[in-house]
């Protein structure tokens, strides 16, 4: 995790250093490079890069190891195409890091809602989203507090299988549990 | 990592004396059946040898990639004329010309660049267009773009899109690119680089910021970028997702999909981001990929309030949604044509995902994909062409279609995949 200062407010302005040269747009065509180097390069509209957007440090949290035997060594909750409710087989999962959050009331968690890579990634993201949602309404009803719980979505972005076949979606089409800190 | 298509068989000859030059390579095909071309004689210019960009092999090639217009055999001439008075119209009549462009270029004492160009009407003998333009040398390129769209516009009646530009995503393993070119996929810049997803790019109208979601914070905010100084402001960071900006026609305004309170709905916001949100409905579902109507009033949006994904329009003052897509159980990211007339959209059919084009004074409904993975279509800002983007060889490509279905192009990065393209305004 980078360590580095939180600069965005909600509507806050980023001013992006607007004395940075132009970058790869300014160079000359290669048509250009026949003729002698005084001749400027085409004027492509100055369109400066942006400078990145910085995130906050992370605090010293607690959460269950990776990988242990149950339903608290799993960490992600899968789905069909389209749909977004937990299945049966699902539900231990979410109950059970729902506990972990009851009992240990400085943990905190995200969870992560995924998509497979069909259709539209606004739609995706929304879905990834009511996705997330629903295993968040899961676990606070089995005791977690929803302060401890945050909801992303990567929509259809960040795919753990690349291949393009319902081997690949199948995989996709989940909610990711990733606790603050880990 | 440069934006190009690749070059079709028929077209070889003239995009050929292009390649020296090209970064882009461009893929036309157009289908014969009932295309009635203008045949055009576009003659080189006088003493363009002595500029460093030769701008008339610009002009044809925009010209030629609208499908529009076929070039007449200018071959053989020797002098080549460069004013009306040295045109034998008899002769050009006999080869079915329409119309003759031909020009000259001159270098002014202070350096600039003078082109004075004539369109000259086969059948009248009149001169349709007689212009000069002044430009920087460094300029070419534009005031071909420019004499193209003159060309362009004289002929046809509608307004050319040689002179625009074209904002696309491109992702090259870890790294994404949010980029813009120019609409012949010259002068290409960056204008973010991300090791995290960027999506739903979309100009402001007057063109000068461009609004997009980023994933840079590991959660997804709407930014407005200033094109010209690169400044960003952060419009969006509610708790949840902010995605799926649209701008109003007077560009004070943005639509916004937030999931701030539960599920993702619509809402608007000021686009300096400085209000509070503003709800546009209260649903269970949900409701996104908001877009303005052109008189501002409305949006059309993606819903799934009755089940699975359609389209319905609703009154920004408040009111009932009208549902404005009935066939089939999957329909999403409309987009409208600049006179709001038509809408374009992604209809799921079994495995494919197609780009559909329909009528909303007749709801007639027309498949304009040749394909099976499409996304995100928009307009040209002439209406006449759709841009999308969509999957060949496995790659993520950008492909273009004419409303009427008959030219299409496709555009390729040399590594990577290319997405989310979105058609700026005209200049």
């Amino acid at each position: 995790m980078n360590k580095i200062l939180l600069s965005i407010l909600v509507a806050g302005a980023l001013a992006a250093c607007s004395s940075a040269p132009p970058k790869t747009g300014a160079s000359a065509p290669v048509s250009e490079t026949k003729v002698a180097e005084t001749k400027p390069a085409e004027a492509a509209e100055k369109m400066p890069e942006a400078q990145p957007l910085t995130a906050p440090a992370a605090d010293d949290t607690p959460f269950p190891t990776k990988g242990q035997n149950g339903a608290l060594g799993q960490r992600s909750i899968f789905y069909a195409f389209d749909a977004f409710a937990v299945t049966e087989e699902y539900k231990p999962v979410a109950v059970a890091h729902a506990g972990f959050l009851a009992g240990h009331s400085k943990a905190k968690l995200t969870l992560q809602g995924n998509c497979d890579e069909r259709g539209s990634r606004e739609y995706n993201l929304a879905l990834g989203s009511r996705r997330a949602e629903g295993v968040k309404n899961m676990m606070t009803l089995s005791g977690a507090a929803a302060e401890q719980i945050e909801v992303v979505s990567f929509g259809k972005e960040k795919p753990m299988a690349e291949g393009h076949d319902e081997s690949a979606w199948s995989k996709n089409r989940r909610v990711d549990i990733v606790y603050q800190g880990e | 990592m440069r934006l190009k298509a690749f070059i079709a068989r028929p077209l070889l000859v003239i995009l050929l004396l292009l390649a020296p030059f090209a970064r882009a390579e461009l893929s036309l095909e157009i289908t014969t059946e009932g295309l009635r071309q203008i045949p055009l004689a576009m003659l080189p210019f006088g003493n363009e040898r002595d500029l460093t960009t030769a701008v008339t092999p610009i002009v044809i090639a925009d010209l030629q990639r609208s499908g529009l217009f076929k070039q007449v055999d200018v071959s053989g001439l020797n002098p080549v004329p460069t004013e009306s008075a040295q045109l034998k119209l008899g002769d050009w009549r006999a080869k079915q010309a329409a119309d003759v462009l031909l020009g000259s270029v001159s270098i002014e004492k202070d350096g600039k660049i003078k082109i004075r160009y004539v369109l000259v009407d086969t059948a009248t003998e009149q001169d349709k267009l007689s212009e000069v333009i002044t430009v920087a040398p460094n300029q070419l390129r534009g005031a071909a773009h420019r004499i193209a769209d003159a060309v362009y516009e004289k002929l046809t009646g509608e307004k050319g899109v040689f002179s625009t530009k074209i904002a696309y995503v491109v992702k090259d393993g870890p790294s994404y690119q949010l980029r813009v070119a120019d609409a012949d996929a010259f002068n290409e810049r960056t204008i973010l680089s991300s090791k995290e997803p960027i999506i739903s790019p979309k100009w402001s109208p007057d063109g000068t910021r461009m609004a997009y979601v980023t994933f840079e914070l590991k959660r997804p905010l709407v930014v407005v970028q200033n094109l010209s100084t690169g400044a960003r402001k952060v419009v969006a960071n509610f708790r949840g997702n902010n995605s799926a900006p649209a701008w109003s026609p007077d560009g004070k305004r943005l639509a916004v999909t937030l999931s701030r309170d539960g599920i993702a709905q619509i809402y608007t916001i000021d686009a300096e981001g400085q209000e509070q949100p503003r709800r546009l409905m209260n649903t269970r579902a949900i409701d996104t990929e908001a877009v303005f109507t052109p008189d501002g009033r409305s949006v059309l949006f993606t819903s799934d309030r009755g089940g699975s994904p359609q389209i319905y329009k609703i009154p920004l003052e408040g009111g009932a949604a009208q549902r404005i897509t009935f066939t089939g159980n999957y329909n999403v990211s409309p987009r409208l044509s600049p006179d709001g007339k038509k809408l374009v959209f992604i209809q799921q059919n079994g495995p494919s995902f197609r780009v559909m084009l329909q009528d909303l004074d007749t709801s007639q409904l027309q498949n304009m994909s040749d394909n099976a993975l499409d996304e995100s279509p928009s307009f040209s800002p002439n209406g006449r062409m759709i841009l999308y983007a969509s999957r060949v060889n496995g790659r993520g490509v950008l492909a273009l279609v004419s409303a009427d279905g008959r030219v299409r192009q496709k555009f390729t990065t040399q590594a990577g995949d290319v997405y989310e393209p979105a058609w700026g305004p005209l200049p």
